[in-house]
């Protein structure tokens, strides 16, 4: 049963069983998100604490072990990666609100200055 | 062919269990069901039984245990009464909504305070909307065939749904009565095997339990779960009837005596229902048309029939063993009331409590209470809607 299909309650498992186990993959907490995590690359000194705090495992790592990135579909906004940032100027809390009316490319200058 | 026996309302629940032999019971001791664990231990010890005895630290871990064994694909059983179950409570929830088949046998106890360990039903109605299928029983044998029955109901494929099996805590659990004990292997034969639906062990069909459900998928659910213990009416009914086959006692989802051409009739459940039927008989001696009708099934509730069954008579008594704590009647009596709300000719009804905390009713109490069912159909006039039985100082006006 693929999340967001709407079933109705007669053709719903026995006892609410879940036949796909792991098939929270399928919603998006993303979506619950107020404010969002930005990440500045270039600031960034690969030391991982935002990887190891973040509840929701949605801190990207590459093949080499560095931050890669936010997944934006599990982020749920919390803040906790942006709390304990040690470097500043590498992650930043915005809000979805000014991203949607301004454009990344603008929030990101506004928030990190620069290019 | 089976023996008669002489050993009390707990020995009984534990020859039952022995018989039944489940794979798992996670229980922990409380008065007045302390014996049943006590004995069923005795008997693994002996050898008898094969069955994973839990030993927890409470009712919330031995419901808890429970409700992994049988998801894992077990056949499962506890015994409690009073905070026991009330402090399973969270649990039981969990049990039923996962539609997972279990039997716990409730020794119905007073809740405290004060403190009291005597039987009334105060726990097992605290609990009657955990989406459990509850069975009242009125005597050791009522018991002993119940939970034999309870087994086959619970693990239905239509019902999947847990049960208790209730009998009132020391009038029934420690009263030393005659019964019937069936051979071990015709109890094994009625029973069958168990053949889980979803077992959590079968690595090969990889599912989970107890998921998340928002707000989108939670109320189709719950409606769902309803489907089980709505079907267990008729299955509660077929198999009592095929225990009746093959043991010689059938059961359906209540009892009535002496209700055809009944005009007063008294409602009830548990171990007093055998006074009123000896008060029925004393006062249909005297040419006063009373009945009993005993119900059984408290949970589903059988509506419907209730609503046949009363439907003639004129002013209907129901005793309740519990307080209604601030609703507009007992829980019997809104059930009961609400049943008969579409009845042709809707009888009066009116609310009596009994023996809370282990208060005596005696056939003098019935008596009384079928005088003033007389006196309500000779005026037509309700005094009082609710009223206690054989407590001291007067209720009301």
């Amino acid at each position: 049963m693929k999340i967001g299909e709407k079933v109705q309650w007669n053709e719903l498992l026995t006892g609410g069983v879940i036949e796909d186990p792991g098939n929270s993959i399928d919603y998006k907490t993303g979506s619950w998100r107020i404010e969002r995590p930005i990440w500045n690359k270039e600031a960034c000194i690969n030391c991982m604490f935002c990887w190891v705090y973040c509840p929701d495992s949605s801190i990207k790592v590459d093949k080499d072990g560095n931050m890669a990135g936010i997944n934006y579909d599990f982020c749920k906004g919390c803040g906790i990666c942006v709390k304990e940032c040690p470097k500043p100027g590498a992650l930043a809390m915005v809000l979805e609100a000014d991203i949607e009316k301004k454009g990344m490319d603008v929030v990101f200058k506004e928030t990190f200055g620069g290019k | 062919m089976g023996k008669k026996v002489a050993l009390d309302g707990n020995a009984a629940a534990a020859h039952a269990i022995r018989q039944i032999n489940p794979d798992v019971i996670a229980a922990f001791p409380i008065t007045p069901s302390t014996q049943i664990p006590m004995t069923v231990s005795s008997f693994i010890a002996d050898g008898l039984m094969d069955t994973e005895l839990v030993t927890v630290e409470s009712e919330h871990s031995a419901m808890s245990a429970c409700v992994g064994a049988a998801a894992a694909g077990g056949r499962v059983m506890t015994a409690t009464a009073a905070q026991g179950l009330a402090l399973m409570w969270e649990i039981l929830y969990i049990a039923s909504s996962m539609r997972l088949p279990m039997v716990t046998v409730i020794a119905a106890r007073a809740l405290n305070a004060p403190l009291n360990i005597h039987g009334d039903h105060s726990d097992v109605m605290g609990a009657r909307d955990a989406g459990w299928i509850q069975l009242f029983c009125e005597d050791a044998q009522e018991v002993y065939d119940s939970i034999i029955q309870a087994i086959k109901i619970s693990e239905n494929k239509d019902v999947l749904t847990p049960v208790m099996v209730v009998m009132d805590g020391f009038n029934t659990t420690h009263s030393v009565e005659v019964w019937e004990m069936e051979e071990d292997e015709r109890v094994k034969e009625f029973i069958g095997e168990y053949e889980p639906k979803y077992p959590l062990l079968d690595v090969s069909r990889k599912i989970t339990y107890g998921a998340w459900a928002p707000p989108s998928e939670y109320f189709e659910h719950k409606v769902n779960q309803l489907t089980g213990i709505i079907r267990a009416r008729p299955v509660v009914k077929k198999v009592g009837e095929e225990f009746g086959k093959v043991f010689g006692r059938s059961y359906d989802c209540f009892e009535l005596y002496k209700l055809d051409d009944a005009e007063y009739a008294i409602v009830m459940m548990g171990s007093a229902a055998g006074t009123a039927k000896d008060v029925v008989d004393v006062l249909r001696e005297d040419g006063v048309k009373a009945g009993l009708l005993k119900i059984r099934m408290f949970r589903p509730f059988p509506a419907e029939e209730i609503k046949e069954a009363l439907g003639n008579v004129k002013v209907v008594a129901t005793l309740d063993r519990v307080i209604p704590a601030g609703a507009y009647g007992s829980p019997l009596f809104n059930e009961v009331r609400s049943a008969l709300y579409d009845a042709p000719k809707r009888p009066m009804v009116i609310d009596y409590i009994y023996g809370l905390g282990g208060r005596d009713i005696q056939p003098k109490h019935f008596k009384e209470v079928y005088e003033n069912l007389q006196r309500i159909a000779k005026t037509g006039k309700i005094e009082k809607m609710l009223d206690f039985i054989n407590i001291r100082g007067k209720w009301g006006k």
